[in-house]
């Protein structure tokens, strides 16, 4: 697999935190209650859980840090350590879920970590099975979430800058190779492509074409048509009004939220991020 | 000497931060599996984790078999080829966006797998 680039300057600051719900040597098992209700709370609230029982292959942890809940037959240091993990023991006999989640939310306080659900989990994944690597997804997008590797193959670098419900570039891409997990429908969720899929695709790309052949161009198209009606008659509304008709096409056929276009740059930054994007696509292509 | 039957591991995605995967469903396999009284990993939302490039989602995917309940099998091995970890075949994706919580429930508690683990 080629070196993926660091997605955002955050990832870099990833600090691992685990809670385990512990309930093996040394340890009583929870009522199964009791564990529901702790697990259902932590995930909850952003944590990522392990529940250990005896004779079980659990998934590795090899830094970071970790707090093992349980209700404890022997004796345990609050605090340990083995090697980088830090480890906190925290006995919850006496405590409710909401309680222990409390002792684990307090332990969580002194650590760097990212606030869990801040950011719906909103961005582009490729299907590099199905990516022909046309670099239409980077000409297309305006918000940077696009970037060539060093190996001149597309990727996905700025999660982050994707803009929240519009599954807009995976209209675009010819081959359905661009996914959004947490979309309502497929094959962009990731359901199974069938040919139906693939031509309705094609038929959507055909749609975007009809409203000028390139988006960026339609809407510069339209830009310079509102600009020159405005020069002529002065007619700021009437200019706006033609701008917004083609806005809500393009919307409605590419499925772009509102809130899309309330984000979008000025047209004079559109036309540079469009041709830079253009730009950058045609050199990587040029050198494959 | 030990003869163990070679329980695949059970990863669990809780999809916190999106209404995608029914929440009916996902409490009951939730649910389903903390009653059973077995041992699993348990993350709320793979998406999130693959977003930040995780290291914990290397850690999740050992090499032994591994049913992961999420959503869709593509969806699921993309989300990780993009945090930088590549799923092995000995991982099974159980989708509860299509399948019913009984179902799911089924198939990570109903049957170990048939190859054996011989332990001295």
């Amino acid at each position: 697999m080629s070196a993926l680039p660091m997605a955002d300057a955050k990832a870099a600051t990833i600090t691992r935190f685990r809670v385990a719900v512990y309930e093996s040597t040394g340890a009583e098992p929870l009522d199964p209650g009791v564990r529901g209700d702790l697990v259902s709370a932590l995930l909850a609230k952003g944590y990522a859980v392990t529940v250990v029982r005896r004779g079980a292959t659990l998934a590795r942890f090899t830094a970071g840090t970790l707090v093992v809940l349980g209700r404890f037959t022997e004796a345990k240091p609050l605090e340990a350590a083995d090697g980088p993990v830090a480890i906190h023991f925290r006995d919850v006999a006496a405590l409710t879920a909401a309680q222990a989640v409390e002792v684990v939310d307090g332990l969580r306080g002194g650590e760097a970590l990212t606030k869990p659900g801040a950011w719906k989990p909103w961005f582009p994944v490729i299907d590099y099975d199905r990516c022909t690597n046309c670099m239409q997804c980077l000409s297309f997008c305006l918000f940077d979430v696009y970037a060539v590797s060093a190996d001149k193959k597309i990727q996905v670098q700025n999660q982050t800058k994707c803009k929240t419900d519009c599954p807009a570039c995976s209209r675009v891409c010819p081959e359905v190779a661009i996914l959004f997990p947490k979309y309502r429908h497929g094959p962009i969720n990731g359901d199974v492509i069938g040919a139906d899929d693939v031509r309705r695709e094609v038929m959507k790309v055909d749609i975007s074409a009809l409203l000028g052949g390139d988006i960026y161009q339609a809407l510069r198209d339209r830009s310079a048509k509102s600009k020159s009606r405005f020069a002529k008659e002065r007619d700021e509304d009437r200019a706006l009004e033609e701008r917004q008709k083609c806005l809500v096409a393009l919307g409605k056929s590419l499925e772009i939220p509102p809130e899309v276009f309330a984000s979008l740059p000025s047209i004079d930054e559109i036309r540079t991020k469009a041709d830079q994007a253009a730009a950058r696509a045609t050199a990587a292509l040029a050198d494959r | 000497m030990t003869l163990d039957v070679l329980t695949p591991r059970v990863l669990y995605c809780h999809c916190a931060y999106a209404a995608v995967v029914p929440k009916a469903t996902k409490e009951a396999v939730l649910r389903g599996l903390t009653d059973a009284g077995i041992a699993f990993d348990a993350v709320p939302d793979l998406c999130e984790l693959s977003a930040r490039r995780d290291p914990m989602l290397a850690d999740l995917t050992g090499d032994g078999p591994t049913k992961l309940v999420a959503c869709y099998p593509r969806a699921v091995k993309w989300l990780f080829h993009a945090a930088g970890v590549e799923l092995s075949q000995n991982i099974e994706v159980l989708n509860m966006r299509t399948d019913d919580a009984d179902a799911i429930l089924a198939d990570v508690l109903g049957t170990p797998s048939t190859a054996p683990e011989v332990t001295a």
